[in-house]
């Protein structure tokens, strides 16, 4: 076995791809948690709303997308949504980095729903009487719920929603599937072309372990901070 | 969309068996239960070890869990598959490298859910047990694990789902599990993409739907009987 | 039997027993009580090691406790011991409970375990339930139970901490009744316990514990009619108001 190189790691050809792909990996999480985050909080407010129909919807949307794994969900994206595009849409995407896009989608509505339904056990964890405490001292509904109900829920939530970050963060190696340049795609590229796939896995490796280990330690610094104090 | 399940649903469903290899949908849980089962051990004997009183014990334990759950498993498979050939010399096959990495990703999940089971036991158990004269190990396996798996049994469903979902990433390796065949199928008809993979969807969604209603089926069955 | 000789334990600053000597003789029955927080349990519990101490010596039958090499399960397998909240294990039948610890433990065969645990079960009156699971049982039923359950490993000592506590008012006879026959047939026991009827009518002995000491020894009938000093006084008024 070739020795173990950390020069190609450093600069060279290999070192940009390797690069790139980490930055697009990086583009990929953030792209998609600037929309699953909204999304998720819309669909946890439809399951845990009193009116019916809404609860039934968000609780479709939520297990239909859940249950189907994140690969599927690139594949379907990628080469059967187009299809149902009018040409022109079709022509435009095509020419817009379309992996880039469809990964952005489909890991939007992936991590979307996860977040939902930490946002909702977030929400869960408030117990009803501090709502009913609310309203006895004169707060009106969407005002109990915007100043007593969603602080506490949010505190409860963000742990694990900085978790669901992680999962964000790792599931991005899946677009490779699609062909989107980020980190897994460049690492095998680089080991296609060079044989030396330690070096490769290794940047990735690190470069995967750095930023997951990161957002944890956010994590933690955030429950130190700000501990959940149950009511 | 009825031609297509009628022509390719037998493709779909064993890939090329009995021409070739195991494939499609029956690979796909194939590889599933029998990864669960095969971590059972694993996570079991993991599990124990996180909740030893021992720091020498505890803290390697804690150390993988914390480098298994911080990278993807896809990256896992990568390694398996590319490099450690280079070092064994022996060139592993798709299923196996999956079968592999999942028992790992698999065990150490399960030891999580192990632990947690464990810590949550009254405390009760474990001392009237010993207060028998059980050994600690003896304990562990007449008392403390029996318990401990039947609450977790929800838990460990919801795992077996997990890891149904984590077969696709096969497809990236070339193992011919149900999401490969599908783009297969995709590829040689060409004009039926959405129905191609709103089958595939499906297919998962009746899978992993169907078994965590079990899970939360059981999870309150637990709940009513204590 | 059971030798304490200046057995001292500290919880971080906290000194929950204060040089506690005391013995406790072959067929003896020892009421060990007090308020809250005195130690009984405690006390108790260090007695099968549950609980580990600080200074001093725990003797039983001769050999010291702690010492090096001592097998704490064969201790504790010589030691019956019954819980305030009866413990009893939920994934196994009444009998399986009861045959459990013999059989894993080579004293028995699975039939002798069987025969032994159903006559003991007899005793305390829930053979009827053998097959039944203990959360189907009301609590004075399991803690029978958990009273066979320490017998069937026949050891010459029970320990009880504070075994009707946690049951409703209208079980605790039930279980006492139980206890009390165990005395008749001379068992060693040590019971630390509220009852204070159970404890006049059964104890050979009352020792009355206060902030980790041992204030008062006497016989039950010298304890309730004339204690000594002021906590014990104090502690029995407050009983009698109950």
């Amino acid at each position: 076995m070739p020795s173990f190189d950390p020069s190609i790691l450093q600069s060279g050809q290999y070192h940009d791809w390797l690069v790139q792909g980490f930055i697009l990996s990086l583009q990929l999480t953030a792209a998609s948690f600037v929309v699953a985050l909204p999304l998720g909080a819309i669909v946890a407010l439809m399951r845990t709303s009193a009116v019916a129909p809404l609860r039934a919807i968000g609780a479709v949307i939520v297990e239909s997308i859940r249950n189907v794994p994140l690969l599927a969900h690139l594949l379907f994206w990628y080469f059967a949504f187009p299809e149902l595009l009018p040409d022109a849409a079709r022509e435009f995407l095509y020419a817009h980095n379309p992996e880039a896009v469809c990964a952005v989608v489909a890991l939007s509505l992936y991590s979307g729903v996860h977040m939902a339904e930490d946002i909702r056990s977030g929400i869960r964890a408030v117990p009803a009487s501090q709502v009913e405490a609310a309203r006895s001292v004169g707060l009106g509904r969407f005002a109990a719920v915007r100043l007593v109900l969603l602080p506490q829920a949010f505190r409860a939530s963000v742990p694990p929603l900085l978790s669901q970050t992680v999962n964000l963060w790792k599931d991005t190696s899946v677009a490779t599937v699609i062909g989107a340049a980020e980190m897994m795609y460049q690492a095998a590229r680089v080991e296609t072309a060079s044989f030396r796939s330690a070096e490769a896995f290794t940047f990735a490796t690190l470069a995967y372990l750095t930023v997951s280990l990161l957002i944890s330690l956010a994590a933690h610094l955030y429950q130190r901070r700000f501990p959940v104090r149950p009511a | 969309m009825l031609e297509l399940i009628d022509t390719y649903w037998l493709y779909f469903l064993v890939g090329q068996y009995p021409d070739g290899p195991l494939g499609g949908l029956a690979l796909t849980v194939l590889l599933s239960f029998g990864a669960l089962l095969l971590a059972m051990p694993f996570g079991l004997l993991l599990g124990v070890a996180r909740v030893s009183t021992r720091r020498s014990i505890r803290w390697p334990v804690a150390t993988l869990v914390q480098l298994v759950r911080a990278v993807p498993l896809l990256l896992v498979v990568f390694w398996v598959y590319f490099f450690l050939p280079a070092v064994t010399g022996v060139k592993t096959g798709q299923a196996t490298t999956m079968l592999m990495v999942l028992v790992l990703f698999d065990g150490v999940y399960l030891a999580e859910i192990v632990a947690a089971g464990i810590r949550a036991l009254p405390k009760g158990q474990l001392e009237s047990a010993r207060s028998l004269g059980l050994s600690y190990p003896q304990a562990l396996r007449l008392v403390v694990l029996p318990q401990t798996l039947r609450n977790g049994l929800p838990s460990i469903v919801s795992q077996l789902v997990s890891t149904i979902k984590a077969t696709s990433l096969g497809y990236i390796i070339g193992l011919s599990e149900v999401s490969f065949i599908a783009t297969q199928v995709n590829t040689l008809v060409f004009t039926q993409a959405v129905e191609v993979y709103l089958i595939l969807a499906l297919t998962y969604f009746i899978l992993c739907f169907g078994l965590s209603r079990l899970a939360f089926l059981l999870e309150r069955r637990m709940a009513r009987a204590s | 039997m059971i030798v304490l000789d200046k057995v001292n334990k500290f919880y971080g600053d906290y000194h929950a027993l204060v040089d506690i000597s005391e013995r406790v003789e072959k067929n003896e029955v020892v009421v060990v009580c007090g308020p809250s927080g005195s130690g009984k349990s405690t006390l108790i519990r260090t007695l099968n090691r549950l609980e580990e101490i600080d200074g001093g010596t725990i003797s039983i039958d001769g050999r010291d406790i702690h010492a090096r090499g001592l097998d704490v399960d064969r201790l504790r397998a010589g030691i019956g011991f019954v819980f305030q909240h009866f413990n009893l294990f939920p994934h196994l039948t009444v009998l399986e409970n009861c045959t459990l610890a013999p059989v894993n433990l080579k004293r028995a065969s699975l039939k002798e375990a069987r025969e032994y645990a159903l006559d003991l079960l007899q005793q305390v009156g829930l053979a009827h339930k053998r097959d039944a699971y203990p959360n189907a049982l009301s609590g004075g039923q399991q803690q029978r139970v958990a009273i066979a359950r320490a017998l069937a490993m026949r050891p010459p000592i029970m320990l009880f901490d504070e075994p009707t506590s946690a049951l409703d008012p209208e079980m605790v006879g039930e279980v006492l009744g139980v206890m009390r026959s165990l005395a008749h047939q001379g068992m060693t026991m040590v019971c630390v316990t509220h009852e204070m009827g159970f404890a006049r009518e059964v104890a050979d002995r009352i020792v009355f514990m206060s902030e980790g000491e041992i204030l008062e020894r006497a016989k039950p009938e010298d304890f309730f009619t004339n204690p000594q000093t002021p906590r014990a006084q104090q502690f029995l008024a407050d009983r009698r108001r109950e």
